[in-house]
């Protein structure tokens, strides 16, 4: 089988900034709207802001696995 | 799990910058921290029967972990009184944090019973995490990638039976699979989707959340303090360059201090909510 194209270098870092993008925009998203809230009914803060950081834990996860795969199954 | 890295970088015992006399204009390049920096050369080794346990600097802050959050909170409690002074003072405003913050908030009715549980984790993953910073230790021992899964595999095995006792061993996955409120042909997608996603994928991002903030951010720090290092030169930008990564090499040690707290808030926070899940079905 011949190849048609080969990838070499940091393939690692490229594809940690693939992985980065979606959890960026999903954060942005999470914290933009929890200010949002806690701004219109700021006496449900502490239940948003729980939400909140949920929401973030759970998007975040994404772009800390992107980060640490290319450690893990090595360059 | 770094079986490559450590075939792929001599011994163990390797210097995390290229040595001392490596600066910019000495003709070495960056010596840029890897997965190496984790690794650590037994201090010594125990044997019991067949049995090998190795002592390394990991082993060691687990151990100070223990001591030191078992010791603060037994000298907190050890007289307790009505009105709370000093230490008795900082440790109820950590049990009432957990209690009020996460177990009833998140768990809800049923919560109380759970407060120390989580109170342990929180505080422990706290402590461990904290490590990350402390001048001498500086290593978070949470980067270490056996530790957060033994922590998220006790998680697991909380929430997983608790839930077959509490709604029944078949009824907890038909729960799980079968949320209401969702059109009847759309189970054929949900709940495999389901099914994977509580049983499989939470314990491991439970861990892993854990263990890539801590080890991204060590990393971080590392390669930050190994730039300020490595631009000491003679040269302006290479003394421009080392003063900025100092610089960043601060903030971003205030910047782990936060991630820390808050990476143990989350952990116990999504312990809370497996262990509500499991108590609790959702209706």
């Amino acid at each position: 089988m011949s190849l048609l194209a080969e990838l070499t270098g940091s393939i690692g870092s490229i594809g940690y900034g693939l992985a980065a993008i979606g959890p960026g925009i999903g954060i942005g998203i999470i914290f933009g709207q929890g200010v949002q809230a806690i701004a219109r009914q700021p006496e449900a803060y502490g239940v948003i802001r729980q939400n909140m950081l949920l929401g973030f834990a759970l998007a975040e996860a994404l772009a800390l696995i992107g980060f640490v795969v290319p450690f893990v199954f090595g360059a | 799990m770094f079986a490559e890295v450590v075939s792929a970088s001599a011994p163990t015992s390797v210097s995390a910058a290229g040595g001392p006399d490596c600066h910019l204009m000495s003709g070495c390049g960056f010596p840029a921290p890897g997965a190496e920096i984790f690794l650590f050369e037994d201090i010594f080794t125990l044997q019991l029967a067949s049995l090998e346990f190795g002592f390394s600097k990991v082993t060691v802050l687990l151990l100070l972990g223990v001591v030191a959050v078992v010791g603060f909170f037994t000298y907190a409690f050890r007289k307790p009184k009505l009105v709370p002074r000093g230490a008795q003072n900082i440790g109820e405003v950590g049990y009432v944090f957990v209690r009020d913050g996460i177990a009833k908030e998140t768990i809800g009715h049923g919560g109380e019973k759970f407060v120390p549980f989580l109170f342990s984790f929180f505080f422990f993953v706290w402590v461990l995490n904290f490590f990350g910073i402390l001048p001498g230790a500086q290593l978070p021992a949470t980067s270490i990638f056996a530790i957060p899964v033994a922590f998220a595999l006790i998680v697991y095995f909380t929430w997983v039976p608790l839930g077959m006792i509490k709604q029944g061993p078949i009824k907890f996955f038909t729960n799980m699979m079968f949320p209401p409120g969702v059109p009847k042909p759309m189970y054929i997608l949900l709940a495999p989707i389901e099914l994977i996603s509580n049983i499989l994928v939470r314990p491991f991002t439970h861990a892993v959340r854990l263990f890539a903030n801590m080890f991204a951010g060590h990393l971080l720090l590392a390669t930050f303090s190994i730039a300020a290092f490595y631009l000491i030169s003679a040269s302006v930008i290479g003394i421009l360059g080392s003063v900025a990564s100092f610089v960043v090499t601060v903030a971003l040690t205030g910047f782990e201090a936060f991630i820390q707290a808050l990476q143990a808030y989350i952990f116990t926070l999504l312990a809370a909510v497996y262990i509500g899940s499991a108590l609790h079905a959702e209706h």
